[in-house]
């Protein structure tokens, strides 16, 4: 099974990975920063198939992270993924982001069997959940993923650039306090799943947080 | 690619409206749009991130629906065109991205386009119903026809947008090289106005068609409400214009509005809301009207486009086809779905930057809220 994976929850990410190749990977991209989504995320895409030689009728499912994430950033790869399966007539699948620091995790010599991952949330806050190990086994989303501030999280080990943000109020784990959300691993824990004969998510983008609108109250005085 | 009659398929999401358009050349063959219009209502005003997320969910669905009912598959498609600018920046993201996915999918060449641009650029589609002058050559059936050579803008074209999201007067030399702003609102735009005085008399969103109802009814002269930038510190002459000449301000207006309304409050009379309504609504139009044809006239241009979103307002296009008509400037209105926000304006524009022969912008470009209308395509 090959599948395209896109992750764009916190930096701009894809991925082609299958069952059949070394560490199930093809090829992949991430950028290093979480503003240029939407210039560098078609690009990436673009090169990344046309350097596994895949064009869109071998691919066999497409994965998109569906956050937590800042808004519009999420967006960028959830619409990318959904007009791309749309086109190809291919299967789409949501993956919540933080599984993928969470496999990352339990596949290190630094794993706990009780641990959080965090990102960040911006506005002094953490997109969070909690996850257990258990042997030879996908880590298991126990909570979340919710948005709070990190001084408020279980007394856990914390892993994400969430954690390395906030290392002052929380358990960071340092090899992990700057890792963000990426679609390699984020197809992985797909391919791993969808093996397992667990379901996956539809595409919902994850947003935990209201649009901030308000309704305006009683018209103010302009004398 | 077809150059002389392109399959272009345009996206737009700069505001509310998700669109997607088809044309073929310049036949249009769909125009279907999506609005979460009715999410902003409770809020008095668009609210970028409730319209981002609409924007999300429309996609997809407004594509499939464009692309059956134009009875057309994405292969027969010749190029892709996407607004990039200006608009909200999180609305256009989403169909920018989108459209950038549609290339990578397809492999077709796909153009970064202005919106406002746009606006002009549905002026030189070919109507059904022969209701638009502006080509003078609108065949009865719409139909594409080979022999139909492609439509030129006339010469000394200018065009007025009016909408909630902008207020210009453009001169257009060339719809794909050379746009000039001639004037613009420095603050709230037109229709932002009328959300915001629509809230003030409690009449509900959107504020343009409810205080365009209203005001039929009420005196428009029972009231002066300023008409902003209109003094000669700010006009100048011809000769010597002064720094805001063709440029419109309405935040003063809306202030006047918010007054008068407290006077009548406070002096515990009841508050003529229908005139109020009438009143406000002439000193837009009238200021707005008013720059419109002087620059025209100042610039030589005697063929004007009104669009935009404003142009349902019935005094608006009353008072423009008046003073256009006094000026000696023929005024077209393109019909309504066409003149607010939607897919086939972008598509209209990008099918005249192909069979122009300008290049795709190719899909490495970044959305520009505030694209100038220099720049017609990316
Ligand atoms: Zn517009």
């Amino acid at each position: 099974m090959l599948i395209l994976a896109i992750d764009t929850s916190a930096v701009a990410s894809a991925a082609l990975v299958s069952d059949d190749a070394p560490e199930s990977v093809l090829a992949s991209f991430a950028t290093a920063d979480t503003r240029t989504h939407a210039e560098v995320l078609a690009p990436g895409i673009d090169e990344l198939l046309a350097e596994a030689g895949v064009s869109g009728r071998d691919v066999d499912a497409i994965v998109t992270g569906v956050g937590p994430g800042p808004f519009t950033g999420l967006r960028s790869g959830i619409v990318t993924a959904r007009t791309l399966a749309f086109v190809w007539g291919k299967p789409l699948y949501g993956v919540m982001s933080l599984d993928a620091i969470a496999l990352e995790v339990a596949e290190s010599t630094d794993s706990a069997a009780e641990f959080i991952v965090a990102t960040d949330a911006r506005r002094k806050e953490v997109y969070w959940a909690r996850y257990t190990l258990s042997d030879a086994q996908l880590p298991h989303l126990a909570d979340g993923p919710h948005v709070g501030f990190a001084a408020d999280l279980p007394d856990l080990p914390v892993y994400g650039a969430g954690a390395g943000i906030y290392s002052d109020v929380v358990k960071a784990v340092t090899e992990f306090s700057t890792r963000q959300p990426e679609a390699l691993s984020l197809g992985q824990f797909a391919l791993a799943r969808l093996a397992a004969g667990e379901q996956l998510l539809d595409s919902t983008p994850l947003y935990l947080r209201e649009s901030d609108a308000q309704v305006p109250g009683p018209r103010k005085r302009a004398l | 690619m077809n150059r002389t009659q392109p399959l272009v398929l345009g996206i737009e999401s700069s505001c509310d409206e998700t669109g997607v358009g088809i044309v073929r050349g310049t036949a249009l063959l769909t125009n279907t749009v999506s609005s979460s219009m009715d999410e902003h209502v409770r809020f008095g005003g668009v609210i970028p991130e409730i319209a981002s997320r609409a924007h999300l969910d429309a996609f997809v669905p407004t594509l499939e629906e464009a692309l059956a009912e134009a009875d057309v598959t994405l292969a027969d498609i010749d190029a892709i065109a996407v607004t990039s600018g200006p608009g909200l920046a999180g609305a256009l993201m989403v169909g920018v991205c989108a459209a950038k996915a549609l290339a990578v999918a397809t492999g077709k060449p796909l153009y970064a386009i202005n919106h406002l641009v746009a606006h002009v650029g549905v002026g030189l589609l070919q109507q059904r119903a022969g209701t638009m002058t502006l080509s003078g050559n609108a065949t009865p059936s719409g139909a594409p026809s080979p022999q139909t050579p492609p439509h030129a803008l006339p010469e000394n074209m200018g065009a007025l947008l009016v909408s909630g999201g902008h207020t210009e007067i453009l001169r257009i030399r060339s719809i794909t090289d050379d746009v000039e702003l001639l004037g613009s609102t420095i603050d709230d735009a037109a229709g932002e106005a009328y959300d915001k005085v629509a809230r003030l008399l409690g009449l509900g969103y959107p504020g343009g068609p409810a205080i365009d109802k209203l005001a039929r009814t009420g005196n428009a002269k029972a009231i002066r409400f300023p008409r902003g930038l209109t003094q000669p510190k700010y006009m100048g002459t011809a000769e010597a214009p002064g720094p805001h000449r063709y440029d419109w301000s309405f935040s003063g207006l809306k202030t006047a509005v918010a007054r008068c309304v407290e006077q009548f409050e406070a002096s515990g009379e009841e508050v003529p809301v229908a005139d109020i309504a009438a009143a406000f609504q002439e000193a837009v139009v009238d200021v707005i009207t008013s720059k419109a044809v002087l620059a025209c006239r100042e610039n030589g241009i005697t063929e004007v486009l009104l669009g935009g979103g404003v142009a349902a307002n019935s005094r608006l296009r009353q008072l423009t086809e008046q003073r256009c008509s006094a000026a000696g400037i023929r005024l077209t209105v393109p019909p309504l779905p066409l003149c607010t926000d939607n897919g086939a304006m972008v598509a209209a524009l990008g099918a005249q930057l192909v069979m122009a022969g300008v290049e795709p912008s190719g899909i490495g470009f970044a959305p520009d809220s505030s694209m100038p209308v220099t720049t017609v395509s990316a």
